[in-house]
């Protein structure tokens, strides 16, 4: 019977069968970082637990940690405690450690597919939602909770329902200014923020075919906001290059024969998936969100929405209060709206390619007058890269802020925060009330057009730079 | 693991969907705060107004809510951020069941790990109960055995819940200690994979 690709690596992985659709699932890789990994290392040691398998976990400090230039552990107090419980208990229980400065430090799911930590058909873990974001290599990749964490260090096994399977196909080819984080603003917008909940999402089609792997990683960080634990993208030709030779990637002729086994990853022609959505990638504009959920997302050119054309109550209710927090009238062209802040970072959208596209727009112009703007490199990689090709330079002489990587104002847990009542353009994933700071307004949007927002000092299309 | 058998008393509707994490307990507050102390800050954007008092347009800011073991609330309640600490919170400030039409994934699962019990019902039943509790002086039971919620007027609606997760809620039993008595296919299955997946086991050779 043909298998989809979520089925071979879930079956592949299964030690158990615990009835009922559950499995005792191997893990292949755990990261941990500040806030999660040092609170499950320490419950650990007060539950006098092993780590089974220290050699297969990853730890890096990215949440509480300042993105100050120049910052140390100290530079932000409270995170400093989480920094060095990480650091010490890394080093106790033989767990590979990525300190501030060091290649290698960095937003988890940022370094992670960076150093190839992350690889085809493996299952990884993080206490941290957005693991989803390493399935854009292949793997079946998703966020726990503290007590699974645990569960899985010390045993190197979760217990785990299996999910049904969805696939989401964007045919044909996207217009220009269109970017991953459009086409999957875009899906959210369309099917809801709740759509993928119980499923593992695959995504295929010749646009996302087309997509380098950092794109393909910045797709799939989106997929918890669609609801979805894992989301992931069949390994190609262009997976392999971009992990070979990268530094927890197989060397030589390893890396060979480890290819010849991601070949047979990919779904097989007439595996059947429970449920099949397609989108014409011609249809999406660059995309932006209005409120304060993922899925009110609307294309550039479109009006702010009016509640009383919601599609139910409760989703009037929603949009009122959305539109409320977000100081916006219905029916207003999104196009236009002032902007007080921008922040370039995250797991979403940190990475070179992301930086570079943000770049091309600033390039030869200026932060408008009343924007402070920020740019946040997803890893100490990425941030030595981009000095090395003066993107650093660029982007301070235009007036933002160059700052040191780390989670930064993504999640405003290191106390970098955009102040109440002030509108940021955000590379990020979230737009949940406070998620960057109390009364913070969040609207999301690609690096290009947060890129054009700094610039013009209002929500821009990209389009018409 | 806290065990569940039977939950009674009132149930605080909170009928808002895509209720997520960061609302539920912002990150800040996982840094400074221990486990046990959350409670206090469990949906801190909706419970206090910004000079810190008490919002009392707030459900469980009501007298008839204060003690509510139950909330009600809208579609696809947690979603968003993996963060445990909104379960901590959340029966920090004295609830051991939400019942909601969906719930995110994550949180979903964390419910089950610390002894707070997630309820899907559909949403027609979800509106007839909220509005059932709105006055304040109703009370609601749920029973876990018999997989039902007994609405405020007696009425009693089943909800599905899978066996595997139902009897180790009941029993409080710990996941760890469970899967251990799998030691010997672990190693098993670590062993032959060592053999056929070399490139998991040494990351980088
Ligand atoms: S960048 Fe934001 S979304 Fe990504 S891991 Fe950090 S806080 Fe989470």
């Amino acid at each position: 019977m043909p298998r989809t690709m979520f089925d071979k690596i879930w079956d592949s992985h299964s030690i158990a069968d615990l009835g009922d659709g559950w499995a005792l699932l191997h893990i292949d890789r755990h990261l941990l970082h500040d806030l999660s990994g040092s609170r499950a290392l320490q419950e650990i040691e007060d539950r006098e637990l092993p780590v089974r398998n220290p050699e297969l976990a990853f730890a890096t400090p990215d949440h509480a940690v300042s993105s100050a230039p120049g910052r140390t552990a100290a530079t932000f107090g409270p995170g400093e405690k989480l920094l060095i419980g990480l650091r010490s208990r890394s080093a106790e229980h033989g767990i590979r450690f990525f300190d501030l400065g060091q290649d290698g430090h960095g937003i988890v799911h940022v370094m992670a597919p960076e150093l190839a930590i992350v690889l085809p058909g493996l299952t990884l873990i993080c206490g941290d939602s957005h693991t989803c974001t390493n399935g854009g290599v292949g793997a079946l990749a998703f966020g726990v909770g503290s007590s699974e964490l645990v569960h899985a260090l010390a045993t190197q096994t979760l217990r785990q329902r299996r999910p049904k399977t969805m696939r989401v196909s964007f045919e044909g080819a996207t217009g220009p200014g269109v970017t991953p984080k459009d086409m999957v603003l875009h899906l959210i917008g369309r099917l809801g923020a709740a759509a993928g909940t119980g499923f593992a999402v695959e995504y295929a089609g010749p646009a996302v075919r087309a997509l380098p792997v950092e794109g393909r990683l910045t797709l799939c960080n989106l997929s918890i906001e669609l609801g979805a634990k894992m989301g992931f993208i069949a390994p190609d030709d262009a997976t392999f290059d971009y992990l070979r030779g990268r530094h927890y990637a197989p060397q030589g002729a390893a890396f060979d024969a480890a290819i010849a086994q991601w070949r047979r990853l990919p779904s097989d022609p007439g595996a059947v998936f429970d449920r099949e959505v397609v989108i014409d990638a011609a249809d999406i504009a660059p995309t932006i969100t209005w409120g304060t959920s993922p899925e009110h997302a609307i294309g550039i050119g479109e009006c702010v929405p009016n509640p009383a054309n919601a599609p139910d109550a409760a989703r009037q209710t929603a949009w009122r209060s959305a539109l409320d927090y977000m100081g916006l009238e219905p029916g207003r062209p999104i196009a236009g709206t002032k902007v007080d802040w921008v922040f370039v970072g995250s797991c979403t959208n940190g990475r070179m390619s992301d930086l570079r596209a943000a770049a091309a727009i600033v390039r030869g112009r200026h932060v408008a007058p009343g924007v402070t703007a920020w740019v946040v490199p997803g890893s100490q990689r990425v941030k030595q890269e981009a000095e090395a090709e003066g993107l650093d330079r660029l982007f301070l002489d235009a007036g933002f802020a160059w700052r040191e990587p780390g989670c930064s104002m993504c999640v405003a847990a290191n106390g970098e925060r955009v102040p109440p009542g002030m509108r940021s353009v955000s590379t990020s994933n979230r737009n949940f009330v406070g998620r960057q700071g109390p009364g913070a307004r969040t609207h999301l949007a690609s690096p290009a057009m947060a890129a054009a927002a700094a610039v013009t000092g209002v929500i821009t299309d990209v389009r018409s730079l | 693991m806290q065990a569940f058998t039977t939950v009674s008393g009132a149930a605080a509707p909170l009928m808002r969907d895509n209720i997520d994490t960061d609302m539920i307990i912002r990150i800040e507050r996982m840094t400074g705060t221990t486990r046990d102390s959350m409670g206090q800050w469990a949906l801190e954007a909706l419970r206090y107004r910004p000079d810190g008092s008490d919002n009392p347009d707030f459900v469980l800011n009501q007298p008839a809510f204060r003690d509510a073991p139950i909330l009600v609330a809208g579609a696809n309640f947690g979603c968003g951020s993996s963060r445990e600490a909104a379960v901590w919170a959340l029966m920090g400030a004295g609830l051991r069941c939400v019942i909601a039409p969906s719930f995110g994934d994550i949180f979903f699962n964390n419910c089950f790990q610390n002894g707070m019990l997630p309820v899907r019902l559909p949403s027609d039943d979800i509106a007839r109960l909220a509005d059932a509790c709105a006055g304040g002086n109703a009370r609601v039971s749920v029973d876990l055995h018999r997989q039902v919620v007994v609405f405020p007027h007696g009425e009693e609606v089943r909800f599905e819940i899978e066996p595997l997760r139902r009897d180790a809620l009941l029993e409080g039993l710990d996941e760890i200690g469970l899967t251990l008595k799998h030691a010997e296919a672990i190693a098993a299955f670590q062993a032959a994979d060592r053999i056929a997946r070399p490139f998991v086991w040494q990351p980088g050779a």
